[in-house]
């Protein structure tokens, strides 16, 4: 089918025939002609459309669009035999027109950009790491100015938020928990077996979930669940204008949104971990009785004899450190949310990878603060 | 009078125990622009949504360009999809693209149109809109409220509907631009034989742009026809919406 003819061309003059239809679906196989004809110096061109049975509005705009460079290139053109409708709708094609605005592409330079990008990662980071500094001198003056004023402090917000991520996180920690131990048990097991110091696996898992592990899994599975849901509460509500309209009328966000969750997870974290040793331990004992025949009652004699309590401080010491830092970085990320909903997701996954990092990291600095003062 | 495009029959609507529409039935003719008109929570969005098959109802039939909703197979959807555009409230563009790229995308989704064309189309569409030549490549999280509006009319005139299906197109744009907006739609509607329908409570837009409408009251259509048969009509209810509605900013 060919519904875009040249009938007769010379350096001077063009006619030009349109027949049958002109629209989205029969465009593409006349555009290369078009295009062709568009970029030479004609004096006159003749579009004929007498035979045209139906033009859209991408025909129209075409049709629009080759006058229009011809008409630039000294050409008059000429169309003719248009039916009622489609004049008109040329017409308004025509006043729709829009030329193409050059966007100047900056050509990346391979040694240059990355030069670049690195640079702007940097100021990015100062941005953020300033930001950060700034809301938590925030944070903590509001938290200094609200013991003044204690009746102020979002009570019934701080309880939602310790049922939210504090109890019904506990299934998720129970079964983590559990599993971690059972599997320490049964690692430890084998080995001790062969040298037959069976007993000393109450000593191993006890310690090991008591000190270092029972915490660490009960923050990671916390980071996980909440700082991810503070980020995408709080950005959601910046992008909805929520927080702006608490700022009109005098509500602090961080009195309203920051403190509360920072105190839910403050409160809701040695509780935790407290439930995760546990859980974890009778992971560990249930092990110790079925691959190396230690009673629970010899288990838990053991434990009291050999396990010192500070192991169990310890860890309940370091929760609410966890705690403050995951509410803290989910905040935080929430509030740099900006504009689109793309945002919430970019913030959320840095929000939950600095949480599970800055756990780790902080775990590792107790650690050795503790081992240092010989705790 | 040609035929009807979209025929409302008998159409329940609950939400839960609470019921939105009782049995209400509207005829929406080709070629003309169609006004759903009511108070606030009446039902109009729903009204509009279940006729674009974004909401399921009751009871009762929607017939579309002589399609009945809920009979269709995947095939008879995407098709019957094909022939109308929605403008949403907030304009809904896509957030990861640019307003260029916005208009573009169903152009580029269901045509065979060369690039360049399509760039083309976009964005004489985008001027069509009366949106700002420097608007062109921002994104939708960078324009305001009246901008993302117009960029979202120009992605739903993309692909030439024939049925236009607007949900308080003028909220939000300031008088002025309202009222080009206005212009713009009968001249939309005239040229490019739309049939549109607009679910507004913009004085203006009564006025000046519908040929018919409905008015929804207490779940049911107290009234349907044109401005001239309204005010012949003796009800409180519709003096007051004529009169007391005020165009909106």
């Amino acid at each position: 089918m060919n519904n875009f003819e040249v009938i007769k061309e010379n350096f001077k003059q063009c006619d030009i025939k349109i027949s049958q239809r002109l629209d989205k679906d029969s465009i593409k196989a006349i555009y290369s002609k078009v295009k062709k004809i568009q970029n030479q110096k004609y004096s006159f061109v003749k579009i004929d459309c007498s035979d045209m049975t139906s033009l859209d509005y991408a025909g129209a705009l075409m049709i629009a669009d080759l006058s229009a460079s011809l008409c630039e290139n000294k050409a008059s053109v000429v169309i003719m035999g248009m039916n009622q409708d489609s004049q008109s709708l040329l017409f308004f094609a025509r006043k729709n027109l829009r030329q193409k605005t050059k966007v100047k592409l900056l050509k990346e330079n391979i040694f240059i950009s990355p030069i670049i990008k690195a640079g702007k990662y940097t100021m990015d980071s100062v941005g953020s790491f300033i930001f950060f500094l700034s809301f938590f001198g925030e944070t903590v003056s509001k938290f200094l100015r609200i013991t003044l004023t204690p009746w102020k402090f979002r009570y019934k917000a701080t309880a939602v938020h310790i049922e939210k991520s504090g109890a019904q996180a506990l299934p998720i920690v129970a079964l983590t928990s559990f599993l971690v131990g059972l599997v320490i048990a049964y690692q430890g097991a084998e080995q001790l077996a062969k040298f037959g110091a069976n007993i000393f696996i109450v000593d191993m898992v006890s310690i090991s979930m008591f000190r270092e592990l029972s915490p660490l899994i009960a923050a990671i599975v916390i980071a996980g669940r909440s700082a991810s849901s503070y980020t995408a509460e709080i950005g959601t509500m910046k992008i909805t204008e929520e927080i702006d309209a608490m700022r009109s009328m005098g509500f602090d966000p961080i009195n309203f949104l920051v403190l509360p969750r920072i105190f839910a997870l403050l409160i809701a974290m040695p509780l935790i971990v407290f439930f995760a040793d546990i859980v974890g331990v009778f992971g560990g004992m249930i092990v110790a009785k079925s691959s190396l025949g230690i009673s629970y009652t010899e288990f838990i004699i053991r434990a009291r004899d050999v396990v010192a309590v500070k192991h169990i401080l310890i860890g309940l010491f370091k929760a609410p450190f966890f705690g403050l830092l995951i509410a803290t970085v989910g905040c935080f990320r929430g509030f740099q949310v900006t504009g689109s909903t793309e945002s919430i997701g970019h913030y959320t996954t840095i929000s939950v990878v600095n949480a599970i990092f800055w756990v780790i990291a902080c775990n590792a600095l107790i650690s050795v603060v503790l081992t240092e003062i010989g705790v | 009078m040609s035929n009807s495009i979209i025929k409302v029959r008998d159409v329940t609507t609950k939400f839960g125990n609470k019921v939105v529409h009782d049995k209400i039935s509207i005829d929406i003719k080709e070629g003309e622009v169609y006004g759903i008109l009511g108070g606030s929570g009446s039902g109009k969005t729903t009204l509009l949504r279940e006729m674009i098959m974004l909401q399921r109802f009751k009871s009762g039939s929607i017939e579309v360009l002589g399609r009945r909703i809920g009979h269709l197979s995947h095939k008879q959807i995407a098709e019957l999809k094909q022939n109308w555009s929605v403008l949403f409230q907030f304009g809904a563009l896509y957030s990861s693209l640019n307003v260029i790229e916005n208009v573009s995308i169903p152009l580029i989704e269901y045509t065979t149109l060369p690039k360049e064309l399509i760039e083309e189309i976009a964005l004489s569409k985008l001027k069509m809109a009366g949106l700002k030549k420097e608007a062109t490549y921002l994104f939708p999280s960078e324009l305001s409220g009246g901008m993302k509006k117009r960029a979202a009319l120009a992605r739903a005139l993309a692909m030439d509907p024939k049925i236009l299906f607007l949900d308080e197109p003028t909220s939000g744009l300031d008088p002025v631009g309202a009222e080009n907006f206005d212009r713009l739609i009968r001249e939309l509607a005239s040229l490019l034989k739309l049939t549109v329908i607009i679910v507004t409570h913009d004085l203006h837009t009564i006025e000046h742009v519908l040929d018919r409408f409905c008015i929804i009251f207490e779940k049911k259509i107290l009234f349907e026809g044109t401005l001239e048969e309204a005010k012949k009509f003796e009800h409180y209810a519709i003096k007051e919406f004529l009169k007391l509605e005020r165009k909106e900013g």
